[in-house]
Protein backbone atom coordinates (compact mmCIF):
# COMPACT_ATOMS: atom_id res chain seq x y z
CA UNK A 1 0.00 0.00 0.00
CA UNK A 2 1.17 3.54 -0.97
CA UNK A 3 -1.80 5.42 0.67
CA UNK A 4 0.13 8.59 -0.07
CA UNK A 5 -0.49 8.49 -4.18
CA UNK A 6 -3.43 6.60 -3.25
CA UNK A 7 -2.19 2.55 -4.32
CA UNK A 8 -4.81 1.44 -1.42
CA UNK A 9 -4.79 -2.45 -2.36
CA UNK A 10 -1.99 -4.54 -2.77
CA UNK A 11 -3.38 -7.77 -4.07
CA UNK A 12 -6.66 -8.88 -5.56
CA UNK A 13 -7.15 -12.27 -3.39
CA UNK A 14 -9.90 -13.65 -4.57
CA UNK A 15 -13.35 -12.52 -6.58
CA UNK A 16 -16.31 -15.33 -6.59
CA UNK A 17 -17.41 -17.33 -9.64
CA UNK A 18 -20.46 -15.35 -9.39
CA UNK A 19 -19.12 -11.73 -9.51
CA UNK A 20 -20.71 -11.07 -5.77
CA UNK A 21 -18.12 -10.80 -3.62
CA UNK A 22 -14.07 -9.73 -3.42
CA UNK A 23 -11.17 -9.73 -1.23
CA UNK A 24 -8.38 -7.71 -1.22
CA UNK A 25 -5.83 -6.92 0.91
CA UNK A 26 -3.30 -4.14 1.57
CA UNK A 27 -0.31 -3.50 4.18
CA UNK A 28 -0.09 -0.46 5.45
CA UNK A 29 3.29 0.80 5.94
CA UNK A 30 5.83 1.67 8.40
CA UNK A 31 6.76 4.66 6.57
CA UNK A 32 4.51 7.39 4.51
CA UNK A 33 4.25 11.12 4.18
CA UNK A 34 0.42 11.08 5.28
CA UNK A 35 2.07 10.20 8.82
CA UNK A 36 3.54 13.51 8.50
CA UNK A 37 0.50 15.19 9.18
CA UNK A 38 -2.02 12.38 10.59
CA UNK A 39 -0.63 12.71 13.11
CA UNK A 40 2.86 14.11 14.23
CA UNK A 41 4.40 11.39 16.08
CA UNK A 42 1.44 9.29 16.59
CA UNK A 43 0.55 8.15 13.26
CA UNK A 44 -2.73 6.39 12.03
CA UNK A 45 -4.24 5.60 8.94
CA UNK A 46 -6.87 8.17 8.24
CA UNK A 47 -10.17 7.04 8.01
CA UNK A 48 -10.99 8.44 4.81
CA UNK A 49 -8.28 6.62 3.20
CA UNK A 50 -9.67 3.30 4.78
CA UNK A 51 -13.09 3.97 3.15
CA UNK A 52 -10.93 4.77 0.03
CA UNK A 53 -9.17 1.10 0.31
CA UNK A 54 -12.57 -0.09 0.56
CA UNK A 55 -13.97 1.66 -2.54
CA UNK A 56 -10.92 0.67 -4.88
CA UNK A 57 -11.65 -2.50 -3.74
CA UNK A 58 -15.35 -2.73 -4.78
CA UNK A 59 -13.72 -0.85 -7.88
CA UNK A 60 -12.13 -4.07 -9.07
CA UNK A 61 -15.39 -5.97 -8.46
CA UNK A 62 -17.14 -3.38 -10.62
CA UNK A 63 -14.43 -3.62 -13.07
CA UNK A 64 -14.40 -7.48 -13.24
CA UNK A 65 -18.25 -7.42 -13.65
CA UNK A 66 -18.52 -5.30 -16.65
CA UNK A 67 -15.26 -6.37 -18.51
CA UNK A 68 -13.80 -3.03 -18.13
CA UNK A 69 -15.74 -1.70 -20.35
CA UNK A 70 -16.56 1.49 -17.75
CA UNK A 71 -15.41 2.86 -15.11
CA UNK A 72 -16.86 3.14 -11.17
CA UNK A 73 -16.70 6.31 -9.95
CA UNK A 74 -17.34 6.90 -5.91
CA UNK A 75 -20.60 8.53 -5.46
CA UNK A 76 -21.79 7.90 -1.88
CA UNK A 77 -20.58 6.90 1.14
CA UNK A 78 -23.00 5.80 3.34
CA UNK A 79 -23.68 4.73 7.33
CA UNK A 80 -19.58 4.60 7.04
CA UNK A 81 -18.44 3.24 10.43
CA UNK A 82 -14.72 4.05 11.46
CA UNK A 83 -14.37 0.68 14.32
CA UNK A 84 -10.99 1.25 15.59
CA UNK A 85 -7.83 2.67 14.71
CA UNK A 86 -5.36 1.43 12.27
CA UNK A 87 -1.55 1.68 12.23
CA UNK A 88 2.15 1.09 10.29
CA UNK A 89 2.20 -2.26 9.66
CA UNK A 90 -1.04 -3.82 9.77
CA UNK A 91 -2.13 -6.11 7.11
CA UNK A 92 -5.91 -5.22 6.21
CA UNK A 93 -8.12 -7.62 4.60
CA UNK A 94 -10.70 -5.60 2.17
CA UNK A 95 -13.88 -7.41 1.67
CA UNK A 96 -16.75 -5.97 -0.87
CA UNK A 97 -20.57 -7.45 -1.83
CA UNK A 98 -22.67 -6.06 -4.92
CA UNK A 99 -26.08 -5.19 -3.39
CA UNK A 100 -27.69 -4.03 -6.28
CA UNK A 101 -26.42 -3.33 -10.20
CA UNK A 102 -28.78 -0.74 -11.70
CA UNK A 103 -28.63 1.12 -14.88
CA UNK A 104 -25.49 2.95 -14.51
CA UNK A 105 -24.94 2.56 -10.94
CA UNK A 106 -23.70 -0.01 -8.35
CA UNK A 107 -23.80 -0.40 -5.16
CA UNK A 108 -21.85 -2.42 -2.59
CA UNK A 109 -21.84 -3.53 1.13
CA UNK A 110 -18.09 -2.94 2.35
CA UNK A 111 -15.89 -4.02 5.21
CA UNK A 112 -12.39 -4.15 6.58
CA UNK A 113 -10.90 -6.25 8.65
CA UNK A 114 -7.41 -6.82 10.25
CA UNK A 115 -6.48 -10.49 11.77
CA UNK A 116 -10.46 -11.08 11.83
CA UNK A 117 -11.57 -8.31 13.63
CA UNK A 118 -13.64 -5.60 12.00
CA UNK A 119 -12.01 -2.28 11.33
CA UNK A 120 -14.56 -0.52 9.58
CA UNK A 121 -17.55 -0.95 6.81
CA UNK A 122 -19.85 1.08 5.07
CA UNK A 123 -22.13 1.08 1.74
CA UNK A 124 -20.44 2.91 -1.11
CA UNK A 125 -22.40 4.11 -4.27
CA UNK A 126 -20.76 4.28 -7.67
CA UNK A 127 -21.43 5.67 -10.80
CA UNK A 128 -20.59 3.66 -13.67
CA UNK A 129 -19.16 5.59 -16.45
CA UNK A 130 -18.01 5.51 -20.11
CA UNK A 131 -14.22 5.86 -19.67
CA UNK A 132 -12.80 9.49 -19.95
CA UNK A 133 -10.91 10.38 -22.81
CA UNK A 134 -7.38 9.43 -22.62
CA UNK A 135 -5.11 7.30 -20.71
CA UNK A 136 -7.00 5.86 -17.93
CA UNK A 137 -8.40 2.99 -18.69
CA UNK A 138 -4.60 1.70 -19.76
CA UNK A 139 -3.92 2.81 -16.73
CA UNK A 140 -5.89 1.13 -14.74
CA UNK A 141 -5.49 -1.90 -17.03
CA UNK A 142 -1.30 -1.73 -15.69
CA UNK A 143 -2.68 -1.35 -12.16
CA UNK A 144 -4.91 -4.15 -12.32
CA UNK A 145 -1.42 -6.71 -13.72
CA UNK A 146 0.52 -4.98 -10.10
CA UNK A 147 -2.14 -6.14 -7.80
CA UNK A 148 -2.62 -9.69 -9.42
CA UNK A 149 -5.99 -8.95 -10.67
CA UNK A 150 -6.84 -11.76 -12.88
CA UNK A 151 -7.01 -9.46 -16.32
CA UNK A 152 -7.33 -12.56 -18.83
CA UNK A 153 -10.19 -13.70 -17.07
CA UNK A 154 -12.10 -10.72 -17.28
CA UNK A 155 -10.40 -8.29 -20.47
CA UNK A 156 -11.38 -9.16 -23.66
CA UNK A 157 -8.75 -9.72 -25.95
CA UNK B 1 -51.35 3.16 -11.28
CA UNK B 2 -52.01 4.53 -7.80
CA UNK B 3 -50.03 1.96 -5.81
CA UNK B 4 -47.24 2.39 -8.07
CA UNK B 5 -47.47 6.36 -7.11
CA UNK B 6 -48.01 5.53 -3.46
CA UNK B 7 -44.64 3.54 -3.46
CA UNK B 8 -42.76 6.07 -5.67
CA UNK B 9 -43.80 8.47 -3.68
CA UNK B 10 -43.45 7.37 -0.37
CA UNK B 11 -39.50 6.32 -1.55
CA UNK B 12 -38.77 10.19 -2.72
CA UNK B 13 -40.12 11.27 0.33
CA UNK B 14 -38.28 9.09 2.87
CA UNK B 15 -35.29 9.03 0.35
CA UNK B 16 -35.03 12.75 0.21
CA UNK B 17 -36.90 13.80 3.31
CA UNK B 18 -39.85 15.86 1.00
CA UNK B 19 -42.88 16.30 2.75
CA UNK B 20 -45.19 13.09 1.41
CA UNK B 21 -48.38 15.70 0.17
CA UNK B 22 -45.97 17.83 -1.27
CA UNK B 23 -45.58 15.26 -4.14
CA UNK B 24 -48.54 14.41 -6.67
CA UNK B 25 -48.63 12.37 -9.98
CA UNK B 26 -47.57 15.80 -11.90
CA UNK B 27 -44.91 16.60 -9.93
CA UNK B 28 -41.35 16.78 -12.18
CA UNK B 29 -38.69 15.09 -10.15
CA UNK B 30 -35.79 17.44 -11.13
CA UNK B 31 -37.87 20.62 -12.34
CA UNK B 32 -40.14 21.01 -9.03
CA UNK B 33 -39.15 18.52 -6.36
CA UNK B 34 -35.59 19.65 -6.81
CA UNK B 35 -33.95 16.15 -7.04
CA UNK B 36 -30.60 15.89 -8.56
CA UNK B 37 -28.68 12.74 -10.05
CA UNK B 38 -26.81 11.86 -7.08
CA UNK B 39 -30.69 11.73 -4.88
CA UNK B 40 -32.15 10.21 -8.00
CA UNK B 41 -29.22 7.15 -7.87
CA UNK B 42 -30.66 6.12 -4.42
CA UNK B 43 -34.54 6.48 -5.91
CA UNK B 44 -33.54 4.44 -8.69
CA UNK B 45 -32.00 1.94 -6.18
CA UNK B 46 -35.44 1.91 -3.63
CA UNK B 47 -37.13 1.68 -7.01
CA UNK B 48 -35.66 -1.44 -8.38
CA UNK B 49 -35.77 -3.28 -5.18
CA UNK B 50 -39.52 -2.06 -4.44
CA UNK B 51 -40.64 -3.05 -8.01
CA UNK B 52 -37.69 -6.42 -9.08
CA UNK B 53 -37.13 -3.89 -11.64
CA UNK B 54 -33.81 -2.15 -13.09
CA UNK B 55 -35.05 1.11 -14.43
CA UNK B 56 -33.09 2.05 -17.98
CA UNK B 57 -31.58 5.38 -16.28
CA UNK B 58 -28.77 5.15 -18.64
CA UNK B 59 -31.24 4.67 -22.05
CA UNK B 60 -33.21 7.79 -20.66
CA UNK B 61 -30.27 9.99 -20.13
CA UNK B 62 -29.21 9.34 -23.64
CA UNK B 63 -31.89 9.57 -25.27
CA UNK B 64 -32.99 13.41 -23.60
CA UNK B 65 -29.21 14.49 -24.12
CA UNK B 66 -29.48 13.60 -27.69
CA UNK B 67 -32.70 15.34 -28.21
CA UNK B 68 -35.10 12.37 -28.69
CA UNK B 69 -37.08 12.07 -25.37
CA UNK B 70 -37.68 15.27 -22.97
CA UNK B 71 -36.75 14.98 -19.06
CA UNK B 72 -40.84 15.25 -18.45
CA UNK B 73 -41.36 11.92 -20.67
CA UNK B 74 -39.29 10.11 -17.68
CA UNK B 75 -39.22 12.17 -14.70
CA UNK B 76 -42.92 13.75 -14.20
CA UNK B 77 -44.15 11.30 -11.74
CA UNK B 78 -47.07 9.96 -13.70
CA UNK B 79 -44.96 9.12 -16.72
CA UNK B 80 -42.66 7.61 -14.39
CA UNK B 81 -44.90 5.26 -12.67
CA UNK B 82 -46.54 4.51 -16.10
CA UNK B 83 -42.48 3.09 -17.44
CA UNK B 84 -42.25 1.32 -13.62
CA UNK B 85 -45.43 -0.11 -14.86
CA UNK B 86 -44.23 -0.65 -18.26
CA UNK B 87 -41.35 -2.92 -17.15
CA UNK B 88 -43.08 -5.05 -14.31
CA UNK B 89 -45.37 -6.13 -17.00
CA UNK B 90 -42.32 -6.96 -19.60
CA UNK B 91 -40.90 -8.58 -16.62
CA UNK B 92 -43.96 -11.02 -15.92
CA UNK B 93 -45.31 -11.26 -19.69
Amino acid sequence: MRPEVFKMVDRVVAIDPGLETIHCEGLVPEESSIFEGHFPGHPLMPGVLLIEAMAQTTGWLVLARNRFEKMPFLATVKEAKLRTFVVPGQNLDLYSKILHEGSGFVVAQTRCTCEGKPICNAELVFRVLPWPEGRMKDVVLKVAERVEFPVADYVDA
Amino acid sequence: MSSTFDTVANIIAETCDIPRDTITPESHAIDDLGIDSLDFLDIAFAIDKAFGIKLPLEQWTQEVNDGKATTEQYFVLKNLCARIDDLVAAKTA
